[in-house]
């Protein structure tokens, strides 16, 4: 039985109110009305939360505002008890029932606070240069070199007498049993067992309900440091910036999910089969077509797996006698499918085109190893947008030198469909690039579409012989008719055939978010990667002790967020990452901001120098075009001081500046 | 400038640089130790000074990659050369006639796939190509859980299960299918197809011995190319060939550091359709300590009186098997795969697995689903029996009667695999390719008479040349699925027009010729 949700309220003002009692008074409705007057210094001493409630309140009353000032209110403000909602109250809601409703798809999909919230996701004409890395002092580096010396110390210590003295249930699996070699005994398990395991409960915290704009996790604890976990019974409804619901197609209302209730009703739950056998089915046809339509190219193929789509295209692509050169920062799928290819595999400095070009020149030239005889074909594969880094691929650059040299293109559009362009179609329509000019596209349903699987798009002629010498097809199931219709309700959605004016909404909302939330942690000091228009927004940690730190206080607040560290990023460079969604209002953006600026105050994360962006606003009469000029005129030429601005003043000018040239 | 202002400009260097050394900390301990070592042996700190000086050479010394050892130097202007005359070949070979042939030929189905299902050119036919076995997926039960599901959790879980996208469902259906087969713990993949390919690497690693049945599916084989074990084979279904490659196995290793070892195989066999033999695996795998990767995919909800697969037909404890993998897609009609074992094996894979690790989780529907027809098969066992006794009518039909085609599938098995009979193929010198082509019109000819039956695609396999020695010749066959769905009457009748379909592609004229040498 599916359990039934408690209304959002109830949860989210729990397990905080202990810490926001004692502040209560000053969150009055007294207090808030001094605030409309007082002057900005008296604001200062407020914290980052009150100032924050006070910056609402003024759009809270604003006209644009479409929803309910209550709603706004108690949705938005981080862990905000809610004995003072009455007060605020205008007038009573229509019905329990219709308001209960009207939350539950609000917590899916946030309304749009203001029109002005809106962006078009497209490249501004200049070649894309790669994005500034800012890096920290290096003490930081250092410490954090130390801080993994100090647990793998540490690690190895516990190890040592552990297996002597310690308790036998938990050294038995590393150890020789009864003639049987251990299960794992390698490094990857000692990094799990003394380095994952004490912030072990940061990862896969199980959730229930819709991933949408907010999501609702199940709370547990642990007596015995993460071995395993109780759960508490109760759950918590935090601000969801971890799911990769782009587009906020995870609903479980509205014009999606209805179709695929119908589908549900109509077709069953499986096609049982795949799709050579009795898989092919009117519905799988038809979200092909739509696919292919949608990104620009003749035909397209559907899999019941993103994973799989990579791993099964490249054995059928490349072969023994060709050559992949693969971006090193390429995801895993595109790793092992390149590996079962039998192809040789070469890699590339992340997103480097003179190492690309190097590497074209030096793998024709050279031919293949040993017989010098020329690649059969060389194919370069390269993702749309780095789910770690938040990077683009220079898409432009790239095809300036596939018509040079003549290799084949193969882009990964995991992350990059739906969530860039002006029409939501990737990197292509974001560069204005003609996707006739890359060979293969390829994306997965899972992240912007709110279903599953993934696609391949290509010529006619190369999708047919996919259809028929890959195995996926051939073997693998195929995608579930609910699975199928949710794609296609959704496809049809952006383009504006169903529900017309949404489409537009989701793709301009989220394009504005990602700006704002950009501009507004790199001018709090925190060093961000990635290019501007990317919704994934990495901010750096960098010490081991961080990730679980930041984790935790962002729960508190009732965030939820995605932290990693080794192996999937570099040792050093542990990260949070932010996914941003169209189900975000700005509202959640400036609850986020002031999460952040509290926690990396307290966890001291804000190392940003300056040199990737977040700089003082230039002094009036200065604009951008001649800010070298007056840069030389009062000698602050490379003078670049660290961004540390003040909440408030993030949260007053995003707006506007997010719409501009981010610096 | 005079020589004597060079020389008191070099002596006052170097007495800068001697005070500079002096004052590095331990610099007088050095030069303390060369001296005391010079004074006793001249020889030793020249040797040490070559040693230091062959040492800083090494340190500065470019590093050279091996694998260029026969780079050739050429100029930039004939790189550009060769560039303009390099031509790739291009990306995808045009399509064979068979491939062309097959995919103008396969039927679409419009609307739900059951019993009898609507083909795109408006007929209506018996459907014998869908792991459908029990038609669960025309339930109303599920379907009213599965709209419950999507009504609380939406389609997509939008994110790996490690990042947020471990939902309670995904929990009970793991828990549902650790209790229904009796182990410890169970872990859910998003897809069935891939996930022995991702649970045999997340074990086996490099220097690890892994023995496999040779006609293992493709999944399998795809596994044991990523994992970069040692594979050994032994032939197919033959036990004391397994006994004798893992005794072969544990003296070669006698001497050397224990590592990991594996018997990867199949419970059901996809590609032969006939049954391990799984006490005597566990009696092999305890006596010479290997462990068993157990591909369930075609046996789980299908043998054994509840459907909990070869261990409950064979009576064997399901936690003798090390690792028991299986599909939730198929019989069940929900989505993804599974592995059930000890605990600790689980968790392992909830973070080495790259198909669990690195994709989204199973769709909530999809796995409520799977849980909910799982309570089904429990609670009404007796579908599992009308399947079977479909099964029994459908061989009466064919497997006794035709004279042209032999099943190979075990008794239970719904998936019923039909090959030529060895003597047909000897009589008319039937290479593969004529075979599926036969089998192709076989098809082909019974969906004209309304029974939708499919080919087992071997092609895969044979096309897959990563795996030295394990070669594999599938026998091209046809494939037939029964169906709890279909009445006696209908399943006998489905059985005489493939027998006749059968029967008719054989004697076709143009097919007797091409059987002749000659022709």
């Amino acid at each position: 039985m599916p359990r039934k949700l408690t209304n959002p309220f109830s949860t989210s003002s729990m397990p905080n109110s202990e810490r926001t009692a004692e502040r209560r008074p000053s969150q009055s409705k007294g207090s808030r009305i001094t605030q409309f007057f007082s002057t900005p210094k008296s604001k200062e001493q407020l914290s980052a939360q009150q100032t924050l409630q006070a910056m609402q309140q003024h759009q809270g009353i604003s006209p644009p505002t479409i929803s309910l000032p209550t709603i706004s209110l108690s949705t938005a403000s981080a862990g905000e008890p809610n004995s003072d909602e009455p007060a605020t109250t205008l007038f009573q809601p229509p019905s329990v029932a219709e308001e209960s409703r009207r939350l539950r798809v609000e917590s899916q999909f946030g309304p749009l606070i203001s029109q002005s919230h809106r962006y078009i996701s497209a490249h501004q004409g200049k070649p894309l240069e790669a994005p500034v890395e800012d890096e920290p002092p290096y003490f930081y580096v250092l410490t954090t070199y130390l801080s993994y010396l100090i647990l793998i110390f540490f690690g190895h210590t516990r190890d040592f007498f552990g297996k002597r003295f310690g308790n036998k249930k938990h050294y038995e699996a590393l150890k020789v049993q009864n003639g049987y070699a251990p299960l794992n005994d390698d490094f990857d398990n000692f990094y799990v067992r003394r380095l994952k395991m004490r912030i072990d409960d940061c990862f896969a915290r199980p959730t229930t309900g819709v991933p949408g704009r907010y999501i609702t996790l199940m709370d547990r604890k642990s007596d015995d440091f993460n071995r395993t976990y109780q759960f508490t019974g109760t759950y918590t409804e935090t601000l969801n910036m971890s799911s990769y619901n782009y587009l906020g197609f995870a609903q479980s209302e509205g014009p999606c999910a209805d179709a695929v209730e119908e589908v549900v009703r109509k077709y069953g739950l499986a096609s049982c089969s795949p799709r050579a056998d009795s898989g092919t089915t009117d519905l799988a046809l038809e979200v092909e077509r739509e696919i292919a339509q949608f990104v620009g190219k003749p035909a397209a193929m559907v899999f019941s797996m993103g994973f799989v789509t990579n791993a099964a295209s490249f054995p059928a692509l490349v072969s023994k006698g060709c050559l992949i050169l693969s971006d090193e920062l390429n995801h895993a799928s595109i790793r092992i499918g390149a590996r079962l290819s039998g192809a040789v595999i070469r890699s590339f400095k992340h997103n480097n085109i003179d190492d690309l070009e190097r590497s074209l020149r030096e793998a024709i030239a050279q031919g293949q190893p040993r017989t010098h005889r020329p690649w059969k074909k060389i194919l370069v594969a390269v993702e749309g947008l780095y789910s770690m880094e938040g990077t683009m691929v220079d898409l432009p650059g790239v095809l300036t030198l596939k018509k040079k040299y003549k290799f084949f293109l193969y882009v990964d559009e995991a992350h990059s469909i739906g969530a860039l362009g002006p029409r939501g179609r990737g990197v292509c329509d974001y560069f204005g690039v003609d996707p006739a000019e890359v060979d293969i596209l390829m994306g997965t349903l899972t992240k912007s579409f709110g279903a599953n699987g993934g696609y391949i798009a290509a010529d006619k002629h190369v999708i047919d012989k996919l259809k028929s010498t890959n195995a996926a097809t051939i073997l693998g199931e195929t995608a579930a008719p609910s699975v199928l219709m949710q794609i296609s309700a959704s496809l049809r959605i952006i383009t504006g055939d169903l529900a017309p004016g949404q489409g537009d909404e989701r793709l301009q909302r989220i394009a504005w978010n990602s700006r704002y939330l950009r501009l507004g942690l790199k001018r709090l000091g925190f060093i961000v990667y990635g290019n501007d228009d990317s919704p994934i927004i990495p901010v750096l940690l960098y010490h081991p002790a961080k990730i679980s730190a930041f984790s935790h206080e962002m729960l508190k607040r009732k965030i939820s967020v995605v932290v990693v560290g080794y192996p999937a990023t570099p040792l050093i460079s542990s990260r949070v990452r932010f996914c941003v969604s169209s189900a975000h209002n700005k509202d959640d953006m400036d609850r986020l901001l002031a999460a952040c600026d509290e926690v990396g105050t307290i966890l001291d994360v804000k190392y940003s120098t300056g040199v990737a962006g977040g700089l003082a606003p230039l002094p009036t009469g200065v604009t951008p075009e001649t800010e070298s000029e007056w840069r030389k005129a009062n000698g602050l030429e490379g003078v670049i001081s660290p961004p540390r601005w003040k909440l408030e003043d993030v949260i007053a000018c995003g707006a506007e500046d997010a719409k501009k040239t981010l610096r | 400038m005079d020589l004597h202002e060079v020389q008191a400009q070099l002596t006052e260097w170097l007495d800068e640089a001697a005070t500079a050394f002096q004052k590095v900390p331990g610099s007088a301990v050095l030069i303390r130790y060369v001296r005391s070592s010079y004074q006793n042996d001249p020889v030793r700190s020249a040797i040490e000074l070559i040693l230091v000086i062959f040492f800083i050479r090494y340190l500065l010394a470019p590093s050279y990659s091996t694998s260029k050892q026969n780079f050739i130097k050429l100029t930039e202007d004939e790189i550009d050369e060769l560039v303009e005359e390099w031509v790739p070949e291009p990306l995808v070979a045009p399509q064979t006639a068979l491939e062309e042939a097959e995919m103008e030929k396969l039927p679409v189905l419009v609307g739900p796939t059951g019993p009898k299902v609507k083909i795109a050119n408006g007929k209506t036919v018996i459907n014998l190509a869908s792991y459908n076995f029990y038609n669960l997926n025309a339930n109303e039960q599920i379907k009213e859980k599965a709209v419950q599901t999507l009504r609380t959790y939406g389609v997509g879980p939008c994110g790996p299960p490690q990042f947020y996208g471990t939902q309670d469902v995904h929990m009970r259906t793991e828990a549902d299918i650790a209790s229904y087969l009796g182990t410890e713990s169970c872990i859910a993949y998003a897809q069935a197809f891939s996930t022995i390919s991702s649970v045999i690497p997340a074990f086996c690693k490099r220097g690890d011995i892994i023995v496999a049945d040779r006609a293992v599916n493709y999944s399998i084989r795809r596994g044991l190319e990523i994992s970069r074990s040692n594979i050994k084979w032994y032939n197919h279904g033959d036990l004391d060939d397994l006994e004798r490659v893992m005794k072969k196995v544990v003296e070669e290793q006698a001497k050397k550091k224990l590592t990991r070892r594996f018997i990867v195989t199949e419970a059901l066999f996809e590609t032969v359709g006939d049954c391990n033999d799984l006490p005597r695996l566990v009696e092999l795998k305890e006596k010479y300590k290997f462990r068993i990767i157990l591909d369930e995919t075609w046996s789980f909800g299908v043998l054994g009186r509840t459907g909990r697969g070869l261990t409950e037909a064979q009576n064997v404890d399901p936690t003798q098997v090390d690792m028991i993998v299986g599909s939730l897609a198929g019989p069940l009609c929900g989505g993804g795969g599974f592995c059930a074992g000890q605990k600790d094996v689980v968790e392992h894979q909830r973070l080495t697995a790259a198909s669990y690790t690195f994709s989204a989780a199973l769709p909530a529907m999809l796995a409520m689903t799977a849980s909910e027809s799982l309570n089904i098969l429990q609670s009404n066992p007796e579908i599992l029996q009308q399947c079977r006794e479909n099964i029994r009518f459908m061989r009466a039909q064919l497997d006794p009667r035709s004279d042209w085609v032999t099943c190979t599938s075990a008794a239970e098995n719904p998936v019923m695999i039909l090959v030529f009979k060895s003597e047909v193929v000897k009589a008319r010198r039937l290479s593969i390719e004529d075979q599926e082509r036969l089998l192709q019109e076989c098809v082909d000819e019974s969906l004209a008479n309304g029974v939708w039956i499919t080919r087992l695609k071997g092609m895969p396999i044979t096309n897959s040349i990563g795996l030295k020695d394990g070669a594999w010749t599938v026998t091209p066959a046809l494939k037939v699925c029964i169906t709890s769905g279909l009445s006696k009457k209908d399943v006998e009748k489905a059985g005489v027009t493939i027998r006749h379909a059968i029967t008719k592609v054989m004697t076709r004229k143009t097919n007797n010729k091409l059987g002749l040498p000659a022709a």
